[in-house]
């Protein structure tokens, strides 16, 4: 019946689960003192492969496997390449950066590599059962990875919580599932999306969304629900922050496009009320606290509140020009994101010893390789043309005033001018001359490995901020294979050149 | 040839890049990037001396013009081209960028190639702005020139340099935030960044009245902080307190003033209209308010500042007077301006450099010292002031002449009062600075006048400045060319020069 095999379906996922496997089984079959670095090389290698595969899913017709639970279409395969993308970035930089003497180097990479299947099979699922699941397998590896470093004060503390509010969070997800199947009796997307407009219970299906948009809105940490952020990014290992502050988010965003735009089209008139006032909350909650911050990883964490409301001012756009828009943000976030984490992790060590913003005084002067990256990463954050984002924020604004919500994109540039202050007091402490402390801080090595990944994340930035073209043509090829919603009002483009003149 | 006319644009932005990337590879040694930025900016230069050559004065609209697809969905365009209101103003920017790098060559010492890359990316983005007609390029390159700027004002400032550049960066960023939205409009409701197009658009009136004046609000606000206008000129003093002397010259005015008349007026003529009265009485305040403070400053960098507020105000008053008298003298004067400020800024970056101090009070007596110093600098202050035969005067007086009747005869005469003041000011800083006792400062070290690289700047400055002033004529056709309005605006100009509202 169907002519593809159900396995080209799950390949990336597939490649992943056996590459994890392969390196718990590597690490434990070799002596205890052995050097467990190249396993990174291993998992790095994986999930090149896992790349390639999803890029060979695109040679697929779309459509789902698996009775109908997992889908390859042009919009997976892109949050697929994002994901084992930005897990080969965060790999690599791990690779220089975790301490040679670590014993757990062969669960970290497994980790991390088990995580990425989750988040793929994540953007893949449209079976809310398969979506719980894979939330899930991604979220419990994000847990163990943030209390990785167990022998600190701040590390467990982030894992605990982290893994509760999490928890709550996967519950309210789950129950909202249920509210859901309740109304309509399945679980399935398409159905549900079929189902939804005849329902007869329909407060059910009101208390679904809102239970699950609480879920979701977690994993992206937009306020409200952003409170573990902080915490959580300043006591994880930086590589693992530099992870989970983009693939886990570009997942729930995937999730969230898909929830709002593919499974409730029709229940607009509720969430896009809802979503803008999160998008206005996060932005503004994250700005004015990130303008107060000190410790570097804590002003990057509200800095990510900020942005997920940038974000999630995209889906004030109707149909495929807001979707687009949402997911080449997401890509332009996480390059620019996991660039500047990989940054801070050379600057201030494994064992943080530079967390402040004032230790970043005269990096300039120490590194100017670094210095220069910090201030470029720091750049493309602050939106300034030429970098990825910039044309991630005119995409989302533009989608936002094409959607008709002229004062969100009022309220977000504004709010990115507010941010560009905490963003260049951090890049004008780079170009400061340093003082007795800082200087003498030794400048930090770039080995081959983190130097790919630095590499890879600028050639992303620029690339997103010169030729966007293709990559949001992408975009915009996976927006349409999510269902558009039926009663679509295109803004009216392209209309007003071509109208007689009176 | 008509390779050359279809590239040159292109070629004029990419060549500062190219020695951009060229200087941050070599190795920091024997001058390397200063050499390598002179000669880029030379080239680049000689590259702009291309357009008026061959600029055709007996067409109007945009020359030299490249139109290319650049990025699909949004429909952005790499659209370049140069019409008589920003022929003369790419030039200007090719001639100061390299007065920048001599005024650079011996006052930066350390961290040269950082410099001097992003001195050189400064000029591509300068260049971009002027250049541009699609808006979205326009913006990146209006948003791209804040960066070099702020990152060498913090590194290279002379005492608070961090402070000074945050305050730079947020006040010209924050305004283009509604800019951006603007645009997003415009774009939104005609599906098009192309200028022209835009301009065709917003004059068929088809777009709702009510967004479209706050979309032309904007716009001017931007501008209005970029030029900067009274009372948006919080930035400007410390700016020039800590700006090195090659930016100091081209931070202020020129973008700010090209974008009101060819993004703001060119674009929203009715609502450009009805804010005219608003900013000639904003320009008025500022030309006064500009040099009553610039009087009573005691660090030339200071005086500067509020000089330059003053006469970037009489330049603003002279835009939207709307008369084309007013308009022609504002293009001058922001060409003459610029000229003589980057020979006063460097004048006065040879003085810092030597002395290093800017209270005017430790100076005096240098012009026995210093002859050559003390000639240049009276010659660029008296072209400052608009001593008939340099340049000075003849934007001067047509802008005067142009709000005297044009705008009102009250205006016209408080403005000329500024002028005078301006006078007073700028005669009263070479007094301070070069006649009078010779000073301890002035005694303390060896008379060293200016030098080789100096000199062959500062001459053909000179010489430049005399003949703007009785040779107005090699520019102003060319200018008036850009400065009429395109067809469909005929009639607004007929309006406005009767002193009637809008219809």
């Amino acid at each position: 019946m169907n002519p593809v095999s159900d396995i080209f379906r799950i390949l990336p996922e597939v490649i992943l689960t056996l590459t994890g496997v392969l390196v718990m089984l590597i690490d434990a079959t070799l002596p205890p003192h052995c050097a467990r670095r190249s396993l990174g090389w291993v998992a790095a290698f994986g999930t090149t492969l896992a790349l390639w595969s999803s890029l060979f899913q695109l040679s697929l017709p779309e459509g789902t496997g698996f009775f109908g639970t997992v889908e390859t279409s042009a919009f997976t395969v892109f949050f697929h390449v994002l994901i084992c993308g930005i897990v080969l970035v965060a790999l690599l930089l791990s690779l220089d950066t975790l301490p040679e003497k670590s014993h757990h180097q062969g669960e970290f990479y497994a980790l991390i590599v088990f995580g990425a299947v989750g988040m793929c099979l994540l953007t893949g699922a449209v079976e809310l059962l398969l979506v719980f699941i894979a939330l899930e397998i991604s979220s419990i590896a994000t847990y163990v990875l943030a209390g990785y470093r167990k022998n600190t004060a701040r590390g467990p503390e982030a894992a605990i919580k982290y893994f509760l509010l999490g928890s709550f969070a996967t519950a309210f997800l789950l129950y909202g599932i249920a509210m859901i199947f309740g109304a309509t009796g399945t679980t399935q997307i398409y159905e549900i999306a079929r189902l939804v407009p005849a329902a007869l219970n329909h407060a059910f299906i009101l208390a679904g969304l809102g239970l699950m948009l609480v879920g979701i809105l977690f994993k992206v940490s937009a306020a409200p629900f952003h409170v573990w952020t902080p915490d959580v990014y300043e006591g994880s290992p930086t590589p693992v922050v530099a992870l989970m502050s983009t693939v886990p988010k570009a997942a729930a965003f995937a999730l969230l496009l898909r929830v709002v735009y593919e499974m409730l089209p029709t229940l607009r008139p509720v969430w896009q009320p809802l979503l803008w006032v999160v998008a206005v909350l996060s932005m503004t909650v994250g700005n004015l606290a990130a303008l107060r911050q000190q410790n570097v990883k804590r002003m990057l964490a509200y800095s990510a509140i900020a942005h997920a409301g940038y974000l999630l001012a995209a889906f004030a756009g109707l149909g495929p020009s807001g979707i687009a828009a949402a997911s080449f943000y997401i890509a332009a976030y996480a390059a620019m994101n996991v660039g500047i984490f990989a940054v801070v992790t050379l600057v201030s060590g494994y064992d943080e010893k530079l967390p402040l913003i004032n230790d970043y005084r005269g990096l300039i002067y120490r590194s100017p390789l670094l210095g220069s990256l910090l201030i470029f990463f720091l750049l493309s954050l602050v939106g300034i043309p030429f970098t990825g984002g910039f044309f991630g924020k005119f995409y989302s604004f533009a989608a936002a005033v094409g959607g008709g919500a002229v004062w969100l994109a009022i309220i977000g540039l504004l709010n990115s001018g507010l941010a560009a202050a905490y963003y260049l007091r951090l890049a004008l402490a780079t170009a400061q001359r340093p003082d007795e402390q800082t200087s003498a801080a030794p400048a930090p090595r770039v080995g081959a490995a983190v130097g790919a990944a630095l590499l890879l994340a600028v050639a992303a930035t620029l690339v997103l901020g010169i030729v966007p073209g293709d990559v949001f043509h992408a975009a915009e090829s996976g927006a349409h294979t999510l269902q558009a919603p039926p009663a679509e009002i295109i803004a009216p483009v392209n209309t007003v050149v071509t109208q007689s003149q009176p | 040839m008509t390779a050359i006319n279809q590239s040159i644009l292109t070629l004029i932005l990419l060549v500062p890049l190219a020695g951009a990337v060229l200087v941050a590879l070599v190795p920091d040694r024997f001058k390397l990037p200063n050499w390598i930025a002179l000669v880029t900016t030379l080239a680049t230069f000689g590259l702009t001396l291309h357009l008026p050559a061959h600029f055709d004065n007996t067409q109007s609209g945009f020359q030299f013009v490249v139109n290319r697809l650049w990025i699909e969905k949004p429909a952005i365009f790499y659209h370049v081209g140069v019409d008589g209101l920003s022929l003369w103003l790419v030039v200007l920017v090719g001639l100061l960028a390299p007065i920048g790098v001599v005024a650079s060559w011996n006052a930066i010492r350390e961290r040269r190639k950082l410099f001097f890359t992003l001195f050189l990316i400064q000029q591509t983005a300068m260049f971009g702005v002027f250049l541009s007609l699609d808006l979205m390029v326009y913006y990146g390159f209006w948003e791209l020139s804040l960066v070099p700027m702020a990152i060498l004002i913090a590194m290279y400032g002379r005492k608070d340099g961090p402070k000074a550049a945050l305050k730079f960066f947020l006040f010209t960023f924050i305004p283009s935030a509604p800019l951006l939205v603007a645009i997003l409009w415009l774009y939104a409701q005609t599906g098009t960044f192309d200028f022209t197009m835009l301009q065709y658009n917003i004059a068929s009136g088809i777009l709702p009245a009510g967004p479209l004046c706050w979309a032309a609000l904007a716009f001017l606000f931007a501008f209005a902080v970029k030029v900067p206008v009274f009372p948006l000129h919080g930035w400007i003093a410390d700016t020039f307190c800590e700006a090195p002397v090659a930016l100091a010259m081209v931070v202020a005015g020129k973008l700010g003033l090209y974008s009101m008349l060819r993004f703001h007026i060119g674009l929203f003529p009715a609502q450009a209209r009805a804010m005219a009265p608003l900013l000639v009485g904003l320009a008025v305040a500022g030309l006064l308010y500009g040099a009553c403070l610039a009087l009573v400053q005691r660090d030339f960098w200071r005086l500067m500042a509020f000089a330059a507020l003053s006469h970037l105000s009489l330049i603003t008053l002279g835009i939207y007077g709307l008369t084309l008298t007013g308009w022609d003298g504002a293009v001058y004067q922001i060409l003459n301006h610029g000229v003589v400020d980057g020979a006063l800024f460097l004048l006065l970056g040879v003085l810092y450099d030597r002395y290093a101090t800017s209270q005017i009070n430790a100076y005096g007596g240098l012009a026995a010292k210093l002859p050559r110093t003390a000639m240049f600098f009276v010659i660029a202050s008296l072209a400052m002031i608009g001593l008939p035969m340099l340049g000075g005067f003849v934007g001067e007086f047509l802008i005067l002449l142009g709000t005297f009747t044009g705008v009102s005869r009250g205006w016209a005469i408080a403005a000329s009062l500024g002028v005078i003041l301006g006078a007073a000011y700028m005669l009263w800083l070479v007094q301070r600075l070069f006649f009078g006792p010779e000073s301890a400062l002035a005694a303390s070290k060896p008379p060293e006048d200016l030098r080789g690289g100096q000199l062959a700047v500062l001459w053909p400055l000179a010489a430049l400045m005399m003949v703007m002033g009785v040779a107005p004529m090699l520019w102003l056709p060319t200018i008036e060319k850009g400065a009429h309005p395109p067809p469909s605006h005929v009639q607004f100009i007929h309006l406005s020069s009767q002193g009637e509202g809008p219809r």
